[in-house]
């Protein structure tokens, strides 16, 4: 067990340092970061000045192994934008992200989960039509509109909720719910079908012919098996959700991580892009990882397999 | 009323919807009982250190906080003492400037010479990284005379010192700002203006009450609401929707289409903004090497455009097509020159008179302008047998591309910082520097002496043979003044202005 995360960890270790290198030298292909924060009336002059007391002239690699290095100090600089640290920016905005993220993680979680084995308990029932109803509109439907609809409907028309803004819990009501529906039909799918295939095995039957109870059945014997590619799933729909949820903190206007890397991007500023960049890329090979792991213990075998 | 909702909702489409089935919505209602203003932006505003921010959100907020020496009246374009009582030029290059007594700063402190030596001689160095430094680069330095009399000895003539002067160039507190810094005054803007900061989560939210002590006989005086509430919401669709249910009454930037939307609930204003379109063609590209350096082919490219129909149907309200390479809200931007009716067949006689009978292949590199209007160019020029490749870029990456003289065409649009007079936008593009792809010797000069000349008559006549020339050369094909379009609430008087700076201290309530 020790090995196999050994070598998840330097995997995960080479992702990252592969991803911080190629988004830095990316950010340098979409124009002169130096034009762009001089802004549209700078003239040529002001991007010279911009150029040089930002170190824009220098290599890229000097830039970036210069940025390594005080990343790895816990320095990930200033936003040129703010004019504060990257820290404290992302700092301030992180929580948004997070609660946003995780609450509509868990809310998918709870709704796609038993959704999956009571669908899979009767294929082509009631419920397993009710939830592919809920999988194909989830998926099918833009987030966005689902967003702008439910603030007609459930902020304007009705006045329940408010409609943007994170300054009370009730802000979140509408964006956690529409974030849900858009993870939870995937997550939902994948739960049915790994509970349809445990549940036609050999074991399965075994136990229900020994006259266990049904209860028994699914959630000690079946569900561990079954959830198995639940787990590496959820994982990636985790770093999806807090990392991909910028369209929803738009709408919502949610100031969140989501909608500073993409403010940040269209106004160049490097310092708060390239933190980002390090931190999902972190997060999403941490999530991912947790999850192989997770997955090794619940399932044996799978170290073997590594 | 519920039964209507499912309809509704199952008709609407997509986001447009949401402006759409806000016709049975619940009757706007402003703030007005509390006295206080929502305001809502799409872009997060910058640091409200005036020197060092170029967005416009940042500089609107940072205008009701700080005060300038002078203000221009903009109904009647006059210049108004501000912080200074009066002022006068006392030679070539040196102004002296009398200031005003008896007026305070947010945090209590006096205002005093002291204040705008500190200020200015601070902002001049290169150290501190003033945004445009066109804005400063004309000063040398600054002396206290007494406690309340200072010089600015000027580095250059230049003639827009004194647009500058007025209100572009915020006196900080000498004290706070010599310890702080520009950090420091982000975090805590202390001026003398109509309102002061009281809370901010920077670039997401911010709180500014009317400042009680602001001196008697500002040009800002008169300030009637109490609390202004500013807050970034990126979705314009979330704006309209809280424009419409009270919790907004001002929004802006809000697109033609969408405005005719919103006309029957709120008030729409529109009104004309010193910002223009433009397409600029580079005879110097390519090594001179391309049909753009044909006049006849540049007089035949405005011919083929249908720029009344784009302006039209793309800006709409209050913009109108451009003959000049200016605006004609500033100073200088002659209106009786050379114009190009749309004629296709004048275009295609053009062109082959040049030897391009048969058309040719020319890329237009846009930025900061939308593709539809770009593609209608594109689709009127394809009538005459040019073929324009469309080639979107971010504005840094497109102006670079400019520069470099890689681009025999580019369509963009340029705002002058908002300031009405023509040396804001001549002079960039044409006075021989790196964005001017034309190198026209006359016009460079015309322009340095329109630039530096103190008579305003010698500066009109030079600006004057300046855009003359750009029209007879066709050196650029002016689009349209852009326009911006407010919503309001019901209850709320605004008056625009066309430098796109909202004056919230002359609001007020109906």
């Amino acid at each position: 067990m020790l090995g196999y995360i050994s070598k998840r960890l330097l995997v995960a270790f080479c992702v990252c340092a592969t991803v911080s290198a190629i988004s830095f030298a990316l950010m340098f292909l979409s124009g002169d970061p130096a034009i762009a924060i001089a802004g549209a009336g700078g003239r040529a002059q002001d991007a010279d000045a911009v150029r040089i007391a930002y170190g824009f002239d220098r290599p890229i690699v000097i830039q970036y192994l210069d940025w390594v290095g005080s990343a790895l100090t816990g320095d990930l600089g200033r936003s040129i934008y703010f004019n504060v640290p990257v820290t404290e920016i992302i700092g301030n905005r992180v929580g948004v992200t997070l609660k946003l993220g995780v609450l509509s993680f868990l809310l998918a979680l709870v709704v796609a989960v038993p959704l999956g084995i009571a669908a899979a308990l009767r294929p082509n029932g009631w419920i397993d039509r009710l939830a592919l109803i809920l999988a194909v509109t989830g998926q099918a439907i833009p987030s966005f509109w689902l967003g702008l609809m439910a603030i007609v409907v459930f902020g304007v028309w009705y006045g329940w909720v408010p409609i943007s803004g994170a300054e009370t819990w009730q802000g979140y009501i509408l964006p956690v719910i529409v974030l849900s529906y858009y993870a939870m039909p995937a997550m939902m799918r994948i739960t049915r079908s790994g509970m349809i295939d445990v549940l036609a095995t050999d074991y399965i039957r075994a136990a229900k012919a020994k006259g266990l109870p049904m209860g028994t059945v699914i959630f000690r014997h079946a569900l561990r098996n079954a959830v198995l590619p639940l787990v590496s799933l959820a994982a990636v729909q985790l770093g999806l959700l807090l990392s991909g949820s910028i369209v929803i903190e738009s709408v919502f206007a949610l100031n969140g991580l989501g909608r500073l890397a993409w403010e940040s991007l269209l106004r160049s500023d490097l310092p708060v892009v390239q933190a980002i960049i390090l931190i999902l890329s972190l997060l999403y090979v941490a999530l991912t990882t947790f999850a192989d792991i997770l997955n090794a213990v619940l399932d044996p075998r799978l170290r073997g397999a590594a | 009323m519920t039964h209507q909702i499912p309809k509704r909702f199952l008709t609407g489409v997509a986001a447009l919807a949401a402006s759409l089935t806000f016709a049975n919505g619940t009757p706007a209602m402003a703030d007005k009982a509390s006295n206080t203003l929502n305001v809502a932006f799409a872009a997060e505003p910058e640091p409200l250190d005036t020197y060092t921010i170029a967005g416009r959100q940042g500089l609107i907020l940072a205008r009701h906080i700080y005060d300038g020496l002078l203000y221009k009246n903009l109904d009647t374009g006059e210049i108004v003492p501000a912080l200074a009582e009066s002022w006068e030029f006392t030679g070539p290059l040196t102004m002296e400037f009398t200031l005003r007594k008896g007026v305070k700063f947010h945090n209590g402190a006096d205002f005093t010479a002291d204040d705008v030596v500190e200020t200015l001689n601070t902002v001049i160095t290169p150290e501190y990284g003033t945004r445009y430094s066109i804005s400063v680069d004309w000063i040398d330095s600054v002396e206290k005379l007494d406690d309340h009399k200072v010089r600015i000895n000027m580095s250059k003539p230049f003639a827009g010192a004194v647009e500058m002067l007025a209100d572009a160039l915020p006196i900080y507190p000498h004290e706070f700002f010599a310890e702080n810094g520009s950090e420091g005054m982000a975090a805590t803007p202390i001026g003398t203006g109509p309102y002061k900061l009281v809370s901010q989560d920077p670039g997401i939210r911010y709180e500014m009450e009317r400042f009680e002590d602001h001196y008697e006989g500002s040009p800002k005086s008169g300030a009637t609401i109490d609390k202004i509430i500013v807050r970034t919401m990126p979705e314009m669709n979330t704006q309209y929707a809280e424009l419409m249910s009270g919790d907004l009454d001002w929004i802006w930037r809000i697109p033609p289409d969408q405005a005719k939307q919103l006309e029957s609930r709120v008030q729409v204003i529109s009104a004309p903004i010193m910002r223009i379109g433009y397409v600029g063609f580079a005879p110097e590209s390519l090594g001179g090497d391309s049909p753009i350096a044909d006049k006849r082919v540049r007089q035949a490219l405005i011919h083929a455009t249908n720029r009344g129909a784009i302006t039209d149907a793309f800006a709409g309200g209050a913009s109108k097509v451009l003959n000049t390479a200016c605006n004609p809200a500033q100073f200088g931007c002659e209106q009786d020159v050379t114009s190009y009716e749309y004629d296709p067949e004048k275009a295609r006689a053009l062109l082959a008179e040049a030897g391009y009978a048969d058309g040719f292949e020319m890329e237009m590199a846009f930025a900061a302008m939308p593709r539809p209007t770009a593609e209608a160019i594109a689709a009127d020029l394809a009538k005459v047998g040019v073929t324009l490749v469309l080639n979107e870029q971010q504005y840094s990456s497109g102006i670079g591309k400019w520069r470099a003289k890689e681009l025999p065409a580019f369509f963009s649009n340029w705002g002058s910082y908002g300031i009405g007079d023509t040396a804001f936008i001549l002079s960039n593009f044409f006075g021989g520097g790196d964005d001017d792809l034309v190198q026209d010797s006359d016009l460079a000069e015309w322009l340095s002496e329109a630039d530096t000349a103190s008579d305003r008559d010698v500066r009109a006549e030079n600006y004057s043979l300046a855009v003359k020339k750009i029209a007879d050369e066709a050196y650029w094909m002016p689009m349209y003044n852009f326009n911006v379009n407010y919503g309001l609430s019901n209850d709320l008087n605004f008056t625009p202005h066309p430098d796109e700076f909202a004056r919230w201290w002359q609001s007020s309530w109906k």
